[in-house]
């Protein structure tokens, strides 16, 4: 049965009638015998019509489409890779939800205000809230399907402590909590695809996965430009080369982050920035590009695995920092606005691993940002390790078995790729590029994509939920929470659509040969050469430290880039040729470097995943501001927009002493400054109380 | 440490191919996977190569080097002397797309034909109660990456294509042990193990094992287990005796979807 006659009745309204049958029929009408004697490959599109179309299958592709499908919606995965190898794998840590199932005091209002402290409050309150109400929810789902987390005692999942977070939260198996949540969400679609077997005599009636395709525009009823409604999405398949044109009216993006826009960064291969491109290019807002995470632990050695992930979970289970002169230098590095929650002493926080009601937390667990800074400075300072990173010592502090139980893949991976055994010897680390806060502007509650009617975004790809700075393990349940919603917002959308969109032959006709020109250009400039020289001007100008001249340098070398990209060739032919992969790449790479470059010459103030040197202070004024890159033909352009105002319950779960140190006075107008809140953690509680001076400071 | 090593990798489609020599630098430190990007950027743009995570964690990068089955990013060049020539060629067992790029899609299709996780539907969301020591069996299971090297090396598919309907392969055999054991599944998956996806055509001599980049025990913990307790099921009398009178399998046993 071929894709355009499966249960054409699920699909809503006509199929686009004419528009079924595969082959291209658009060209006719623009001169379909000149382009054929030009272009040999004329007439080779897959026409297939779906409801929805996720692109991307990690984490929140996955439970989108899975949403989508439970909603009777027909739907199709389409995945860069193959089926399960999506970047979420590699996540390691765990999956943050407030179940409480090791310490009974969380609860989401708890997480809520983690996530905030963790994003210094640029985080939409909303998403925020979202977020930690609903990710426990999603959590245990993932078990009613299969999913096998480690254990407490009393046989709940378990959850570790974390970075940034007030309790142990992070649901987790060992060190591979990705890779079961990816196996986990596959196996359901997969369970889903049986039950249609049976249904409907063919397992891929309801659902379906395009793996090794890519997706390289998205297609709109309207003319070019910024008018109309999603109509579907053009791509080719990685074996053939042939071209696809999914004909649907709701589009969901979960294409994951941009890291390989930068030269020492964790992310596999396919995080070219597709999502965060074919938005902008569709005509929606990208906000606040320029919060990028730099992870702070990643091997440094040998070179060749630069940027391999060291999940944060080696210090949640008692890991410490040191520099070469052996000093747990984390101690220093404890900024104002997190100073009543930390310990001040070495003996404090080794207390606080067994007594977390009675003890601050240990520096180490701080969120990513201030680590990361940390790292980076001691290393500036001369005092880092012999390759250029700092000392991770876990072998001094838990016994060797419960190393390798705890962190096998960590083990794994120092001793295969370093010939380093964890258990006897420090790991040296360094900070790289590990995740994008800024992403696609969505509505929290339906994942909507503001003035592109049909399109979603969840996961890495969408912006918003992590305000400047992403907490360790809420990108797996941010997968979660906003992909189930991202499925539930492009159900309803498309109950609402009486009439399908068309897809117009002329923009199919663009898409189509844009594509193909890197083929069809010969003795272009090699596209591996100019990927590397993006790479490094990134990493070297618009990286973890930023300043103005340096930024303005990076501009002016993007703009170069697209220059010479305007002339790539790839040779050989279309059937799997990675070369042509990487030329068609690197228009998105492109465009999301000159994102993240234009917002952080314009954010003048250092906050979350965004340092600037010459401003090195985080500004009340600009917390208000989400920054907007949008395309004017061509190019990007900037605009300001105010932050999603917090609720008068959203800001009595803090003391307004701690919103004082983000917020401008008129934002705390009305609120009662000597009352103190709810947000009555024990330990920041206890602490607070036992160093009143401390408290005094800060508020001064 | 830089030097030039030489290289024989094979290049073609499913119509015909060779191998094809090339002098590419390596690097102290490096793993195959680095010198094949090397040789891609620097001498053959179209190679093909399936990769992703590049951290033994996706497992996209399964091919042989030196006719062993192994995952390119783990592999590092200093296992071999630096005069010595590496073959690289895609998995045997597979279809060829291009160069070292294999369709993997059977392993998809056996995959769909297993039956799913089937919890007791009374359980409530947040309500199982599992120990650790219940789960570490099929945890282990999961540490599978899906690299299908050990289907790639599996002899009864390797040497004898015409298995690959009656025999699932030891991923898959894994998976049916992972479900098996998981402490809150209710299905019995004994019977369809031997009589549809072909635990008997296992001869355990663990050549799945030998090339696990997890380094899980496929043939000791799950394949052997499932063997003896397939055979428990079968020579329990009353199991016996019911099939002689109702010819029909155990009310406990799921069916095997039709998905293909």
């Amino acid at each position: 049965m071929s894709d355009a006659e499966v249960n054409s009745d699920a699909v809503v309204g006509n199929t686009g009638a004419g528009n079924t049958g595969a082959g291209n029929t658009g060209a006719g009408n623009t001169g379909a015998d000149d382009m054929e004697a030009v272009n040999p490959w004329a007439g080779d599109v897959d026409r297939l019509p779906y409801d929805v179309v996720v692109v991307g299958a990690g984490g929140s592709g996955l439970r989108a489409a899975i949403e989508a499908r439970q909603r009777g919606k027909r739907t199709a995965i389409i995945s860069k890779s193959l089926f399960g190898k999506a970047h979420t794998v590699m996540a390691e840590g765990g999956c943050a939800a407030a179940m409480g199932n090791v310490n009974p005091h969380d609860n989401w209002q708890v997480h809520f205000r983690d996530t905030m402290r963790g994003g210094k409050f640029l985080n939409n309150p909303r998403m925020a809230e979202l977020h930690a109400k609903e990710a426990p929810d999603r959590v245990w789902e993932l078990e009613a399907w299969g999913a096998l987390f480690d254990r407490t005692k009393d046989g709940k999942i378990s959850q570790r402590n974390f970075g940034g977070h007030t309790y142990p939260r992070l649901a987790h198996v060992g060190d591979r909590t990705g890779l079961e949540m990816i196996r986990t969400l596959q196996q359901k679609v997969v369970a889903m695809q049986q039950a249609d077997a049976v249904e409907f005599g063919d397992p891929e009636a309801m659902i379906k996965v395009y793996a090794e395709t890519t997706i390289t525009e998205l297609i709109k009823d309207g003319s070019a430009g910024n008018g109309g409604r999603i109509a579907g999405a053009f791509g080719y398949f990685r074996d053939t080369g042939r071209f696809v044109m999914f004909e649907a009216p709701a589009v969901v993006l979960a294409t994951g982050g941009i890291g390989k826009t930068f030269k020492i960064s964790s992310n596999s291969w396919e995080y070219t920035g597709d999502g965060h491109a074919l938005a902008l290019l569709a005509g929606a807002p990208l906000m606040n590009m320029e919060f990028v995470q730099f992870h702070p632990t990643h091997m440094v050695w040998p070179p060749s695995v630069a940027g391999l992930l060291v999940t944060e979970s080696v210090r949640g289970d008692g890991g410490v920092l040191r520099n070469s002169e052996g000093k747990r230098y984390m101690f220093n590095y404890v900024p104002d606005v997190f100073r009543a929650q930390y310990a001040e002493t070495e003996e404090e926080a080794d207390r606080w691993y067994a007594d977390p009601d009675n003890n601050r937390r240990p520096p180490e667990l701080l969120p990513r940002d201030e680590v990361a800074r940390a790292n980076n400075n001691e290393v500036k300072a001369g005092r880092g390790s012999p390759h250029g990173g700092v000392f991770l010592d876990i072998a001094s502090r838990l016994p060797a078995e419960e190393i390798l139980r705890r962190l096998p893949s960590m083990y794994h991976q120092f001793k295969e790729l370093a010939d380093v055994d964890i258990t006897k010897e420090p790991m040296e680390v360094g900070p790289a590029q590990h995740y994008v806060m800024g992403g696609v502007e969505v509505d929290p509650d339906t994942a909507a994509v503001p003035g592109v009617p049909g399109l979603f975004a969840a996961g890495e790809v969408s912006g918003g939920m992590h305000g400047s700075n992403r907490l360790g393990g809420n990108s797996l349940s941010d997968l979660l929470v906003f992909g189930r919603r991202a499925g539930m917002g492009a159900a309803d959308y498309l109950d609402g659509v009486t009439a399908r969109p068309a897809v117009p032959d002329v923009q199919l006709e663009a898409a189509r040969s844009e594509v193909l020109r890197p083929l069809e250009r010969a003795d272009g400039e090699n596209p591996y050469t100019l990927h590397h020289e993006i790479q490094q001007t990134m990493s070297d100008l618009i990286g973890i430290i930023r300043r103005e001249s340096e930024i303005k340098t990076a501009l002016a070398e993007i703009d170069k880039f697209r220059e010479r990209a305007e002339n790539l060739s790839s040779p050989g032919g279309r059937a799997y040729n990675p070369g042509w992969h990487m030329a068609l790449d690197l228009r998105n790479i492109l465009l999301i470097a000159e994102c993240v470059a234009q917002s952080a010459l314009e954010r003048q103030e250092s906050r979350g995943g965004h340092t600037r040197d010459d401003y090195p202070e985080m500004s009340p004024e600009w917390r208000k501001v989400n920054l907007i890159c949008s395309l004017d033909g061509d190019r990007v352009v900037l605009r300001r927009q105010p932050l999603p105002a917090m609720r008068p319950d959203q800001l009595a779960l803090f003391d307004v002493s701690e919103l004082k140190k983000y917020m401008t006075d008129e934002e705390l107008v009305g609120l009662d400054q000597d009352q103190p809140s709810e947000a009555s953690e024990a330990p920041a509680r206890k602490a607070d109380e036992s160093a009143p001076a401390k408290k005094a400071e800060d508020r001064a | 440490m830089s030097y030039k090593v030489a290289l024989r990798v094979w290049r073609g489609d499913a119509g015909a191919g060779d191998l094809t020599d090339y002098q590419v630098e390596a690097n102290e430190g490096e793993v195959v996977l680095d010198v094949l990007h090397r040789l891609q950027a620097t001498q053959a743009s179209d190679l093909a190569i399936r990769w992703n995570c590049k951290a033994g964690k996706c497992g996209s990068c399964s091919m042989e080097i030196n006719g062993r089955p192994r995952l390119a990013c783990m592999t590092r060049m200093s296992v071999f002397a630096p005069d010595e020539t590496l073959t690289i060629t895609p998995m045997r067992t597979f279809p060829v797309i291009r160069d070292l790029v294999t369709d993997v899609s059977f392993n998809y299709a056996k995959a769909r034909e297993i039956p799913s996780f089937t919890p007791s539907p009374t359980v409530k969301l947040g309500e199982f109660r599992m120990q650790q020591v219940d789960v570490n069996r099929s945890q282990e299971f999961r540490k599978c990456i899906e690299c299908f090297l050990c289907q790639n090396t599996c002899h009864v598919i390797r040497d004898h294509s015409d298995n690959e309907k009656p025999f699932a392969g030891p991923r898959f055999l894994m998976r049916i042990a992972e479900l098996e054991m998981h402490p809150a599944d209710t299905a019995d998956r004994r019977e369809i193990a031997q009589d549809d996806f072909g635990l008997g055509y296992c001869n355990i001599t663990k050549c799945c094992t030998e090339v696990c980049p997890e380094n899980i025990k496929i043939t000791d913990n799950a394949l052997i287990p499932m063997k003896e307790r397939v055979v428990g099921r079968k020579y329990d009398p009353l199991v016996w005796l019911g099939s002689k009178i109702t010819r029909r399998r155990s009310h406990d046993t799921p069916e095997v979807p039709n998905t293909a």
